[in-house]
């Protein structure tokens, strides 16, 4: 299996279905890049982070589309070209810039199924890029999925390896159901092995990472690889959990989420965002509702403090979930009984 | 350009029907058996039949939350409307529609959209389509002067001229956003040459003259199909009823409405203009009038005798699959 980063296996995964099938566009800010410079060099960006990097050679103007800075005309022109039989990939540079668009994405996109009596097929990605740690401040490192993922008729991806960035965004651009996909900004450079030739992951299917006697830990994208850190540390003292990373938030896999607690009887969830109305709430919730009876201890959600992203590499660190505390919350609550 | 006498029958027609459809939804509101918001088109007929009898199925629209209009002109099917209106299951979208975001996407009608200044980014992304596939369609955008003044709008009409993509923008002044009067929430004194000052043509027209409002749109529609970009339709015509049914319209002056009906009205500069000059035969149109009032009469009976939704249905085409 070739090793890449998610950054190119999210660009080969543009690649093939845009030869696939003719019906896939691309558009957002930047997407090819140099339109209207003084160079006269296109493809001068390829997407912020180099995700839609070398399409406009392939693809031409026509399906690689340089749009002006304007989010919800972004997405609402993602919408129409579904509607009108296109499958649309729509780029917003950074999850933050949901708030300019939020109408085209949870009013229309989410809705056109339903309001149209299930005669509308809405074909459409928007990916974003989310999350800290590249200390972008308050309006560039939000994570935003909760409020995506609270809105019927949406689906939530939020990879955190190639290899699920590779077969979750296969599955998103063949979806009919509108899908945020959201890549987490710093994980575009990490490395992994990928498979190769058509490879698609289906929504709602959770990774069981790892498995272990003492916990269940959920993690959702970067926290990913940030559990698993903390579970190598305490691998060494005898403690093994489960590790399940959702891969979705919509639809959740919350039934392999209870099935591991049934047989770890103690929960933690790891999720990047505050912790109000978060994805950690709601499978705590749901845990709480369905599998009460199967847990020996309180469960135990580590989130960001209830407070924006900030900026200074101190706070930003303060902010994020470290490896460090969750593995000493993990071990506290292992010690509790 | 001569209209055939064919054509000018199907736009009257059209045009009756609309007017027919929302005069007995102002009648039938009032008995409490229609639930939600209503918001009428009557008055401002010529405009949407004016724009639409110069596009086909293949072309696309996506309309406003006063979009009965619309969807009629565009060959919605009118007891399905109505059946939608009343909630039924058998609506149009099966009763999870209701007025305000009805849609039949076979006749290209993208929606009446409920959030002001949504429909034209997605309308956007429809002449997109018409550019990937090539198929020779363009997609229009209807808005009120209330929706001009939405940014949305405003962006969509920079990305449109950007992309150079068959979208036409039809601006529809019918006097009022809301409660408030057009000429407070319009900053501009010239909306024309505001929506000019986007980079795009504009043709101006008379909103309460059908023959106005078909010429504007057959060059600025044909200036979008034949691939020279986006284009633009202003025109003006009042709207006989409030906001939405219910609406007291403290804000408007007496008589105002009864003068435009008596004066300016659509239908009526229609007949006068097609009778006097010998075009058409005033009992031609006297018998469109019954044949669609009849029309109206049958689908407000079919609505009332329709089944209704069950209770389980609420959970139905969420998504395609979950």
């Amino acid at each position: 299996m070739p090793t890449m980063t998610m950054r190119d296996a999210l660009n080969e995964v543009l690649f093939n279905e845009m030869r696939r099938d003719p019906n896939v566009i691309v558009l957002g800010e930047d997407i090819s890049g140099g339109a209207g410079g003084s160079s006269g060099t296109r493809d001068a960006a390829g997407g912020i982070f180099g995700v839609t990097k070398g399409l406009i050679h392939e693809f031409g103007e026509d399906r690689v589309i340089d749009t002006p800075i304007s989010e919800s005309s972004i997405v609402g022109a993602a919408n129409g070209a579904a509607l009108a039989g296109l499958r649309p990939v729509a780029e917003i540079m950074f999850a933050d810039f949901v708030g300019v668009c939020f109408d085209q994405i949870y009013n229309q996109a989410a809705k056109f199924r339903y309001m149209f009596g299930g005669k509308a097929r809405t074909p459409v990605v928007i990916r974003m890029s989310m999350g800290a740690g590249m200390n972008a401040g308050p309006q560039h490192s939000q994570t935003v999925y909760p409020m995506l993922t609270a809105v019927p008729g949406l689906k939530v991806a939020v990879p955190s390896t190639p290899a699920d960035a590779k077969g979750l965004l296969t599955t998103a651009i063949r979806d009919d159901d509108p899908v945020v996909f959201l890549e987490h900004k710093a994980l575009y450079a990490r490395k992994g092995e990928v498979p190769e030739g058509d490879y698609a992951i289906p929504f709602g299917e959770a990774a069981l990472v790892r498995e272990g006697a003492d916990a269940t830990v959920v993690a959702i994208a970067r926290m990913r690889g940030f559990a698993e850190r903390a579970l190598d540390t305490l691998a060494g003292d005898g403690i093994t959990c489960d590790l399940i990373d959702p891969r979705t938030t919509s639809p959740l896999d919350d039934e392999l989420i209870i099935e591991s607690v049934a047989n770890t009887g103690r929960l933690v969830i790891v999720d990047e965002s505050p912790p109000r109305c978060s994805i950690a709430a709601d499978i705590a919730g749901q845990v709480a509702q369905n599998g009460f009876h199967h847990l020996k201890a309180p469960i135990v959600q580590i989130t960001a403090p209830h407070a924006p992203p900030p900026f200074a590499r101190e706070l930003e660190r303060a902010y994020v979930p470290s490896p460090n505390r969750i593995e000493a919350e993990i071990r506290a609550l292992v010690a509790g009984g | 350009m001569q209209i055939s006498r064919q054509q000018m029958l199907r736009a009257y027609r059209q045009m009756a029907m609309i007017r027919a459809f929302e005069e007995r939804l102002h009648v039938e509101n009032r008995t409490g058996e229609i639930a939600g918001f209503i918001h009428l088109y009557a008055g401002q007929e010529a405009i949407a039949v004016g724009v639409c009898e110069n596009l086909t199925d293949r072309d696309h629209i996506i309309s406003t939350h006063r979009g009965h209009g619309h969807a009629i002109a565009k060959g919605c099917d009118v007891t399905a409307m109505m059946l939608e209106i009343y909630g039924s299951r058998d609506g149009m979208c099966k009763g999870r529609s209701g007025s305000m975001h009805i849609a039949d996407l076979d006749k290209g009608m993208l929606g009446a959209n409920a959030i002001v200044g949504g429909g034209p980014p997605i309308a956007v992304g429809a002449a997109i389509a018409s550019k990937v596939k090539k198929d020779g369609s363009v997609a229009v955008s209807f808005s009120g002067d209330g929706a001009s003044n939405q940014g949305t709008v405003f962006e969509a009409m920079n990305m449109a001229v950007v992309l150079k993509v068959p979208k036409v923008f039809v601006f529809e002044n019918n006097g009022y956003s809301e409660h408030t009067g057009a000429s407070y929430g319009v900053g501009t004194e010239d909306p024309v040459k505001r929506i000019a000052g986007f980079g795009l043509p504009v043709w101006e027209a008379d909103g309460t003259d059908f023959f106005s409002v078909h010429e504007a749109a057959r060059q600025a529609i044909g200036h979008a199909r034949d691939g020279n970009g986006p284009s633009a339709i202003y025109a003006e015509a009042m709207r006989y009823f409030g906001h939405f049914e219910g609406d007291p319209q403290l804000y408007r002056a007496k008589g105002e409405v009864d003068a435009l009906r008596t004066g300016n009205d659509c239908l009526l500069n229609f007949r006068r203009r097609t009778t006097d000059g010998a075009l058409l035969e005033a009992a031609e149109l006297d018998g469109i009038d019954r044949e669609t009032a009849d029309t109206v009469d049958e689908a407000v009976s079919a609505a009332k005798a329709a089944p209704r939704p069950s209770p389980e249905a609420v959970l139905e085409d969420v998504y395609a699959t979950y």
